[in-house]
């Protein structure tokens, strides 16, 4: 069994102050191995992007423990850290800085960490993400979501994270870039020996990308499976066999028989 | 402009961030000079950035002292636009008045705007109680009218042109403190200000580099926008012998002198307040159309 890459006991994550806090996580335990692509799957607000964003550190009012690469991670993390997990935004429209070149958006992190060769660089992460060097220059509204979306995942992997954290990244995309995007992440892990955590509430991108899963509902893990027990329709759990039949399309009988938890 | 430069402007593939950057300034440029009243407003400018730099050759006579002998003259013959009480030839006091004009605009301009945009990007951007400090002091300040709270400084800070920058650049960055804030309130919480984070930027960085540039377009509207309400107030607190001291020239004073007369001798403020007025409306020309350049949200029929 090779290592756990990342660790998460009992991790509980509010909102709010006081008698209006709300836990959109409560108390969720999982591992993930080096090089195991791992899925959060579940419907919106079960908080599988809060999880996502305080394992890259986004959000910094959580409980419990995080271990990235075997070390704690503060709350509060500091630059070095930063470098651990890089995460790929859902919306490539907002997440890239619109008064920034492609350029300037992949250069600016190297500046940060104080790392040697930009230019080489640079070069090296857009030629990873298949985009020419005549994109290096443009702005982002010159450009496609696809191929936006390629430059905040070259944005991500410019500092050589171990981690990355895809949240939905192919969801805000033509059908037909999504599956051309989810095979570039797929040729970038195997190449650089990445570890994903992927949040989607698409099963058959989670299957695609990932070797294991955990199906959340309402802040918690209802179910962990493996990627081959979702696609022969193996899951234990009523709620995750719905959300099963859910997504294989719309069929009156299977929605009459929906129960609600 | 040779096609060649056109060429390398509009290229879709630029080659450095400096090409990126003027071809997005010459997209703007190009935007901006289809709006007729937007040009007039730039060459109401340009007339005035003119006859500031080339005011020696452009007044036939001497500002400052006048010949008693030809005290309050009508337009016409070798003064053109007439004389004023002392003698002194309007025309060459209103080419002479737009250096002080001038002065106080850019001055307040690149006072009162970095001021506002600093407070209001930090309290935006740092919350808490910075936020509560500057902003509570902000509202102190835009509790009083402008031209009040202008007169009680250059009544306190005393006469002179100076004082009257500093009195005027006191009392206009708040409205730009709050703009800064309301878009850093919007701004904060985007995906790309949230990857900035994860890059590991520091709170400087992130304000400066991408919370700022993303207030700046609504601020430099609504600075020059104001500009002609800070050209009011100079010739108020001219008018009322706060501004620039006598015999220097300067277009609200200049209305002042002529009020005693204004029957008679109608022209002695009427030239004065018509060089107001244009350069007043040439900069509401302007920030409408960089407003329709820049800040495209509010719409061409805002």
């Amino acid at each position: 069994m090779s290592d756990a890459i990342i660790e998460v006991e009992n991790l509980t994550i509010g909102f709010g102050e006081g008698k209006n806090r709300i836990a959109a996580v409560k108390g969720v335990d999982f591992t993930v191995t080096e090089g195991e692509n791992f899925g959060l799957v579940g419907e919106s607000g079960c908080g599988k992007s809060t999880i996502l964003r305080a394992l890259a550190g986004l959000n910094e009012d959580w409980s419990g423990r995080i271990r990235l690469c075997g070390r704690d991670m503060d709350k509060k993390r500091p630059r070095a850290l930063r470098r651990l997990a890089q995460m790929v935004f859902q919306d490539p429209f907002g997440s890239l800085h619109p008064k920034h070149t492609v350029d300037r958006i992949l250069s600016e992190p190297l500046e940060i960490h104080g790392m040697d060769d930009v230019e080489g660089r640079v070069r090296l992460a857009l030629d990873q993400v298949q985009l020419e060097p005549v994109h290096r220059f443009r702005y982002p509204h010159q450009m496609s979501g696809g191929q936006r979306q390629r430059v905040a995942i070259a944005r991500a992997l410019i500092l050589q994270p171990k981690v990355i954290l895809l949240d939905e990244p192919t969801s805000a995309l033509d059908v037909s870039i999504q599956a051309e995007v989810l095979n570039l992440l797929q040729d970038l892990g195997q190449q650089m020996g990445l570890t994903y955590v992927l949040v989607s509430h698409d099963l058959g991108v989670v299957a695609h990308m990932c070797r294991r899963l955990a199906i959340m509902r309402q802040g918690e893990i209802v179910e962990t499976a493996m990627a081959e027990e979702l696609e022969r329709g193996k899951l234990v759990h009523p709620y995750s066999r719905q959300l099963l039949v859910a997504s294989r399309g719309y069929d009156r009988n299977a929605i009459d028989a929906f129960l609600d938890h | 402009m040779p096609p060649s430069w056109r060429r390398w402007l509009l290229s879709d593939a630029p080659t450095s961030r400096r090409q990126a950057r003027a071809a997005r300034a010459y997209l703007g440029w190009i935007a901006f000079s289809r709006n007729p009243l937007a040009m007039l407003g730039l060459v109401i400018f340009l007339a005035l950035l003119a006859s500031a730099l080339f005011a020696p050759a452009l007044a036939p006579l001497d500002p400052v002292s006048g010949d008693l002998a030809n005290r309050l003259l009508a337009p016409g013959g070798e003064y053109w636009l007439g004389t004023d009480q002392q003698g002194r030839d309007i025309w060459s006091r209103i080419i002479y008045g737009s250096r002080t004009t001038l002065l106080i605009v850019f001055m307040v301009a690149v006072t009162a705007a970095p001021i506002g945009i600093v407070i209001g990007a930090s309290a935006g951007y740092l919350g808490g109680w910075v936020e509560t400090v500057l902003m509570r002091l902000t509202d102190a300040f835009l509790a009083f009218p402008k031209l009040v709270l202008a007169l009680a400084f250059a009544a306190a800070l005393g006469s002179g042109i100076e004082n009257a920058i500093l009195a005027i650049a006191l009392t206009a960055w708040p409205p730009y403190a709050r703009i800064a804030r309301a878009e850093t309130l919007a701004v904060r919480g985007t995906d790309y200000v949230a990857a900035a984070k994860l890059n590991g930027a520091s709170d400087l960085r992130i304000v400066l580099g991408h919370i700022m540039p993303m207030c700046l377009p609504s601020l430099i509207v609504r600075v020059s926008l104001d500009m002609a309400g800070v050209i009011l107030i100079a010739a108020g607190l001219g008018f009322l012998g706060l501004g620039v001291a006598p015999p220097q020239p300067e277009w609200g004073s200049m209305v002042s002198e002529g009020r005693s007369q204004i029957l008679e001798q109608w022209w002695v403020c009427t030239y004065p307040g018509v060089a107001i007025f244009l350069v007043s409306l040439g900069f509401n020309l302007i920030g409408d159309g960089l407003r329709d350049v820049l800040d495209p949200r509010e719409g061409r029929d805002g």
